[in-house]
C-alpha cells in the first residue's frame, strides 16, 4: 500500500466562514495523506470541522488557506474553474450519502447510468455498465425498481453502483451505514472494502457509527477544527 | 428521455393538473384573441355583404356604420346614371328591440331591395326575400326557423331564409327585410306622434328616405374617381369599400380591440407570473435532487435544460390543452370566437417565449443550490 504513491495530500488546509467577530474557523491547519486501497473513517462531534473537510477533499468547498493534491493534480492553485472541479468530481470521485440520495425520478438502472451518461458514455454502453455494478452489488434484479420501491439496504447499494459508476480514484461516503441495521451496515462496509481493495480506490467514511469502527484500515479524528490520529 | 421528461413522468398527475389549470389561463386568452377576432370579422361581415365598391352617404358623414347618414330614396337612380357604375342599390340599417317567444332580441335590421345590391351574400336554409313586403331572411344565431313570424315594431315579417354569421359590430343578429318594410320601422312616427303631427297640419311623414347607396363599378373604374365626382354633389358624399372598411375597424372596433388589447395583455403577465412560480416551486421540490447532480458532477447545462424543457412542456401541453378546450366551447359564447390557426400559432410561440423567460427564476434558484446540500452541509 505504502509503495504506491497517494492519492490525495492536503498540507495545511484552514477553513474559515464570515469575517471579524462572526469568524468561525472551522478547520485549521489541516495536514491528512490518503493512499489507494485504504479504507479511512473520519471520526469528530457534530460540528468538529469533519463534513467541511469532506467538502474540501470532495472538491465542493474551496478551502481559505492550504494545498490539495489530488491524484497528481494540484487543486484549488486558482486554474480551476467551478466547471472543472465538477469534472473532476464527475471523474475521479464518487460520493455516497446517508440517505441514498438517488433520483426519485431515475430506476435504479437509469440511477447509475445517468453518470455515466454525464461522463460522455453512450445511453448503451451506459446501460451496460450500470446492469455489470447492480449485478456486482447484488441488486441486479431491481435494476428496473425505483428508488422509492426499494428497501434502505437495497438503495444503499445502488448508491454505491452509482458512485462507482466512473471508476473514481476516491469515494467518499457521508455516514453511509446510519440509516442501515448491524447486518446491512456490515454488508455496506464489506461492498467498500471490497471496492477499495480491487479498484485501488481509496475509501473516506464519514460516520459516529461505532458498529463499523473496526472496519476501518485507520481512523481518524476532527475536532474543534483540527485532526488528531 | 431527457431528465426533465422522467420527472414529468414520475409526477404525471400532478404535471397534468398543473398544465392544466394553465390550459384555462390560456384558453381565456385566446378566447379574447379569438373574440376581437370575431368582432372585426363581424363588422366586416356587414360592411361586405352587399358586394359594393362604393358606398354612398349623407355629405360630411362616414357611412351608416360610424354616424347617421339620411338621403332621399331616388338618390339610388342618380348614382346608378353615373358613368362607372354598374349596379346600384339603396340600403337602411337600424337597431330594434323586440321580443320572440317571451325572450327579448336585439337585431340588426339591413333593409335592401329585392333583385338590387345590398341582400345576405349567402342562405344557409330556406330562401331569399322574394315579394317586398312582410318577408325576412334571418342570421340563425337568433334562433328563429324558417315559416315563423317575427315582429319588428308595427311590422309582423315572415322567416323565409337564414343566413350564417350575418351579425352586427355588437354581436347582434341581422336580419334582412325589403327597403318598405325596414322604411317603415326606421322612419314612421309613431301613432301618436303622427296623429299629433296630422292635427298641427305638418305634412305627412317622409319615409322614401334611405341610409346609404351601394354600388358596383364597372370593371376597371377607378373608386377614388367615382367617389370624388359624386362628392361634387353637395349633399352626398362617398365612400370606397376599402375606407368603409378601415372606418369600421378604426373607429367602430377600436375600442374592443383595445380593451381586449389590454387584457389580452394583462393575462399574458398573469400567465408568466403564474408559469414563473409554478418551476420556480418545482424546482424548489427538487433542491436535493439538483444539489446530487451537481455534486456528482453535472454541468449546468444540464440542471438548466431540466427546468427549462419542463417549463417548455407545460406551457406547450398547456396550450395545446387550452386551445383544444376553447374550440370545443367557443360555440357557446355570446359572441363570436373566431379562432385562426395563424393567431393561436403567434400565441403558441408567445407562450414559448413567456415560458423560457419564467423559468429565469427557477434557473437562477437551481444554480444557486450549493451542492454542498446533498452531504447534508
Amino acid at each position: 500500500m505504502a509503495a504506491l504513491p497517494p492519492l490525495a495530500e492536503l498540507t495545511g488546509i484552514a477553513k474559515h466562514f464570515g469575517e471579524g467577530g462572526s469568524r468561525v474557523d472551522a478547520l485549521r491547519g489541516v495536514d491528512l495523506t490518503l493512499h489507494p486501497g485504504e479504507v479511512v473513517g473520519l471520526l469528530g462531534p457534530s460540528g468538529s470541522g469533519k463534513s467541511t473537510l469532506l467538502n474540501i477533499i470532495g472538491c465542493v468547498v474551496e478551502p481559505s488557506s492550504g494545498r490539495m493534491v489530488l491524484d497528481g493534480a494540484v487543486v484549488y492553485d486558482g486554474k480551476w474553474s467551478g466547471g472543472d472541479l465538477r469534472r473532476l468530481r464527475l471523474d475521479k470521485i464518487g460520493f455516497i450519502f446517508q440517505f441514498h440520495n438517488l433520483l426519485p425520478f431515475l430506476n435504479s438502472r437509469d440511477n447509475v447510468a445517468v453518470v455515466l451518461e454525464l461522463a460522455g458514455a453512450g445511453r448503451e454502453a451506459a446501460c451496460r455498465r450500470a446492469d455489470e455494478l447492480l449485478d456486482y452489488l447484488e441488486v441486479g434484479n431491481r435494476a428496473r425498481a425505483l428508488p422509492a420501491k426499494l428497501s434502505g439496504g437495497e438503495a444503499q447499494r445502488v448508491a454505491i453502483a452509482r458512485a462507482l459508476a466512473n471508476r473514481p480514484r476516491l469515494i467518499l461516503a457521508d455516514e453511509p451505514t446510519a440509516a442501515l441495521d448491524s447486518e446491512r451496515a456490515a454488508i455496506v462496509m464489506d461492498l467498500m472494502r471490497k471496492v477499495a481493495v480491487e479498484q485501488s480506490a481509496t475509501v473516506l467514511v464519514v460516520t459516529h457509527d461505532e458498529k463499523i469502527f473496526d472496519r476501518f484500515d485507520r481512523i481518524l479524528r476532527v475536532r474543534d477544527g483540527r485532526l488528531a490520529s | 428521455m431527457t431528465l426533465a421528461f422522467r420527472d414529468i413522468r414520475h409526477k404525471l398527475g400532478r404535471f397534468m393538473l398543473t398544465c392544466l389549470g394553465l390550459s384555462l389561463l390560456l384558453g381565456v386568452v385566446l378566447s379574447m384573441i379569438g373574440i376581437y377576432r370575431g368582432i372585426v370579422d363581424d363588422a366586416l361581415s356587414l360592411a361586405r355583404a352587399p358586394g359594393a365598391d362604393l358606398w354612398v352617404v349623407e355629405s360630411g358623414t362616414r357611412g351608416p356604420f360610424a354616424e347617421a347618414s339620411k338621403m332621399p330614396g331616388d338618390t339610388r337612380e342618380m348614382v346608378a346614371r353615373i358613368p362607372g357604375i354598374a349596379a346600384a342599390g339603396s340600403m337602411t340599417y337600424q337597431t330594434v328591440e323586440t321580443s320572440h317567444r317571451g325572450q327579448g332580441m336585439r337585431l340588426q335590421v339591413v333593409g335592401f331591395e329585392p333583385g338590387r345590391m345590398g341582400g345576405p351574400a349567402a342562405i344557409v336554409e330556406g330562401r331569399a326575400i322574394a315579394i317586398r313586403h312582410g318577408e325576412a331572411v334571418i342570421d340563425r344565431r337568433a334562433g328563429l326557423t324558417v315559416g315563423e313570424r317575427l315582429r319588428l315594431g308595427r311590422e309582423e315579417v315572415t322567416i323565409v331564409g337564414l343566413t350564417a354569421n350575418h351579425v352586427s359590430t355588437g354581436g347582434d343578429p341581422v336580419v334582412f327585410l325589403g327597403l318598405r318594410d325596414a322604411q317603415k320601422i326606421q322612419f314612421l312616427p309613431k301613432p301618436s306622434a303622427y296623429r299629433r303631427d296630422q292635427a298641427r297640419g305638418a305634412p305627412p311623414p317622409a319615409t322614401d328616405t334611405v341610409n346609404t347607396v351601394v354600388a358596383r363599378l364597372e370593371p376597371d373604374t377607378a373608386p377614388e374617381e367615382i367617389a370624388r365626382q359624386i362628392g361634387r354633389w353637395k349633399h352626398l358624399g362617398a365612400i370606397t369599400q376599402l375606407r368603409q372598411e378601415t372606418i369600421l375597424v378604426q373607429s367602430v372596433v377600436e375600442k374592443a380591440r383595445r380593451q381586449l388589447g389590454l387584457f389580452t395583455a394583462i393575462l399574458m403577465v398573469v400567465s408568466a407570473v403564474v408559469i414563473s412560480l409554478i418551476i420556480y416551486t418545482m424546482t424548489m421540490d427538487k433542491t436535493r435532487e439538483i444539489a446530487t447532480l451537481k455534486l456528482i458532477g453535472a454541468p449546468d447545462r444540464t440542471i438548466v435544460g431540466l427546468i427549462l424543457q419542463q417549463a417548455l412542456a407545460m406551457g406547450m401541453i398547456g396550450f395545446v390543452m387550452g386551445w383544444g378546450l376553447i374550440s370545443l366551447v367557443a360555440d357557446t359564447f355570446p359572441r363570436r370566437v373566431l379562432l385562426m390557426t395563424e393567431d393561436a400559432a403567434l400565441l403558441g410561440v408567445v407562450v414559448a417565449l413567456v415560458c423560457i423567460v419564467a423559468s429565469g427564476l427557477g434557473v437562477r434558484l437551481a444554480l444557486r443550490i450549493d451542492p454542498a446540500t446533498a452531504l447534508g452541509g
